[in-house]
């Protein structure tokens, strides 16, 4: 309890003492998971309407495989992503391992199946609902898919924000292809992981809690546009 | 709501008739739902599908709409096997309103920015110069209600757009599958009102229904159904006059036996 008490003590203090470090860690953390989720749903919406609304071979095997990614080992993904952006790897020219970069890509590998699979699911129920309808108008099918997305937009945004949650928790393969140094890839997760392991668990755990504020405000900033956005829809 | 004169002789959307239906099957679980079905339609006006639940209706209304396909047999509007263009041709409306999430205008404009649809010059009947959209709210009486979100309307208000919609695509064949199912009498009156003005426009209008009272105000012809077949298909008069089928006279005395009810 003492610990708790001491590590929130610290965590205000670091917040409010405007340490430089803090707010890189912080500024980078931020940036590279909105990043990965901006990728993320620009790959996986597209890749989710798809499944929802397309009828071709391989549809079901596609679903299993895109249900199965959405729990992948954050580890293993590191694994993969750094053995592609290796300096032997086929993505090695590119010279990417260990920056920025690199972290965001092993995000969007890690959240795109998660946007994909959860965005197929809603604009599924929503295709089924208008189906009949679309079929009895003639709707062409990237006029069902836009019309599709747009009415299942704030649900989409939640889609998101699951996206987001995961990308900015996420430690372990943005440690390997990173490799937490200092002022270049130094996340939130990663300064975590390091402070404890040099059992500096106040400053630890001050870091987590702080982590858990900024996910918390980002979560209810987009919550309360989400709910006013539906609440301008309803009184127009 | 008073029955209508008769259709105009020259359509204004031309004539999509006629409808021929043969020997058509649809299958579902080893159960024929439609069960060697012939129908032919001819003339113009309003006819009503009637017949017990499970009779069919629906179904038949969903094939010669195009919406499902049959196990076999052959439906031709005009001379022509039903598909995607003669689909365009048509509107349906459904027993329940299927709207989308937005408001009661922008329904409308869904329909009426599809790219099949921009090219449709539409008659003003009110002849006032308004938006299309505008004209088919105020037809509804719907224009007060146009920024509302649609699925907050009433059932009635709801079908009524839904309604507006269909009309929307400038159908020459207007279907309505149980449209006015539980509305209250005023959209009930409002929609009857608008089927017997398309009518006069020249559209074919096909309802199923269950209400007797309703059939009788607007059916120029009758399509009676039991168990996936016709058993009747003539003109409203006589069938409600002088049914031939013992089961058009149960149905009509609302004394059809209870296996027939389920069977079908």
């Amino acid at each position: 309890m003492q610990d708790i008490l001491q590590s929130l003590v610290l965590a205000v203090n670091l917040v409010f003492s405007g340490d430089s470090d803090l707010f890189e860690i912080i500024g980078l953390s931020l940036r590279v998971s909105f990043s990965a989720v901006v990728c993320s749903v620009v790959l996986g919406l597209p890749l989710g309407s798809l499944m929802a609304v397309g009828n071709f071979r391989g549809r079901q095997s596609l679903m299993i495989v895109l249900n199965s990614l959405m729990g992948l080992p954050p580890v293993v993904v590191g694994l993969v992503v750094y053995l592609f952006l290796s300096r032997s790897g086929p993505l090695g020219w590119m010279e990417l391992l260990y920056t920025p970069t690199a972290m965001i890509i092993a995000q969007v590998v890690l959240i795109t199946p998660i946007i994909a699979a959860l965005s197929q699911e809603i604009l599924s129920q929503l295709y089924e609902e208008y189906d009949e309808q679309f079929r009895s108008l003639n709707v062409p099918r990237w006029i069902a898919v836009r019309a599709l997305l747009w009415d299942a937009r704030f649900n989409l945004v939640t889609v998101s924000l699951a996206g987001f949650g995961r990308a900015v928790a996420e430690v372990g393969a943005v440690m390997i292809v990173g490799g937490n140094i200092d002022h270049l890839t130094r996340v939130m997760t990663t300064a975590i992981a390091l402070e404890t392991s040099k059992g500096n668990l106040a400053l630890a755990l001050a870091l987590g809690l702080i982590l858990i504020t900024i996910s918390l405000i980002v979560n209810a900033s987009l919550f309360f546009v989400k709910i006013r956005s539906e609440q301008h829809a309803r009184s127009q | 709501m008073s029955k209508t004169s008769n259709p105009p002789a020259i359509p204004i959307y031309g004539n999509p008739l006629p409808l021929e239906v043969e020997a058509l099957y649809h299958c579902i679980n080893g159960r024929n739902l439609i069960d060697g079905l012939n129908l032919k339609l001819e003339t113009m006006g309003i006819t009503v599908v009637m017949g017990s639940n499970g009779a069919g209706k629906s179904i038949l209304l969903r094939l010669i709409h195009g919406l499902l396909q049959p196990t076999s047999g052959s439906i031709k509007w005009g001379g022509e096997m039903i598909g995607p263009a003669i689909r365009q041709s048509q509107s349906l409306v459904f027993q329940k309103p299927i709207l989308l999430r937005r408001t009661v205008s922008q329904n409308l404009e869904f329909v009426l920015k599809l790219p099949q649809n921009q090219s449709k010059k539409r008659p003003n009947p009110n002849g006032e110069g308004l938006a299309m959209g505008d004209q088919l709210l105020k037809m509804v009486g719907l224009r007060s209600k146009s920024n509302q979100l649609a699925r907050s309307l009433s059932g009635g208000e709801q079908q009524r757009l839904a309604l507006a919609r269909a009309l929307a695509t400038n159908p020459k064949v207007l279907l309505l599958d149980e449209a006015t199912a539980s509305l209250d009498p005023a959209s009930i009156s409002i929609i009857e009102g608008i089927v017997c003005k398309q009518k006069l426009l020249g559209v074919k209008v096909i309802i199923v229904t269950h209400d007797l009272a309703q059939a009788k105000r607007l059916a120029d012809d009758v399509v009676f159904m039991s168990r996936g077949r016709i058993l009747e298909n003539t003109s409203a008069e006589t069938f409600f006059s002088q049914p031939n089928t013992q089961v058009a006279r149960d149905y009509l005395s609302g004394n059809l036996s209870f296996e027939e009810t389920n069977a079908s």
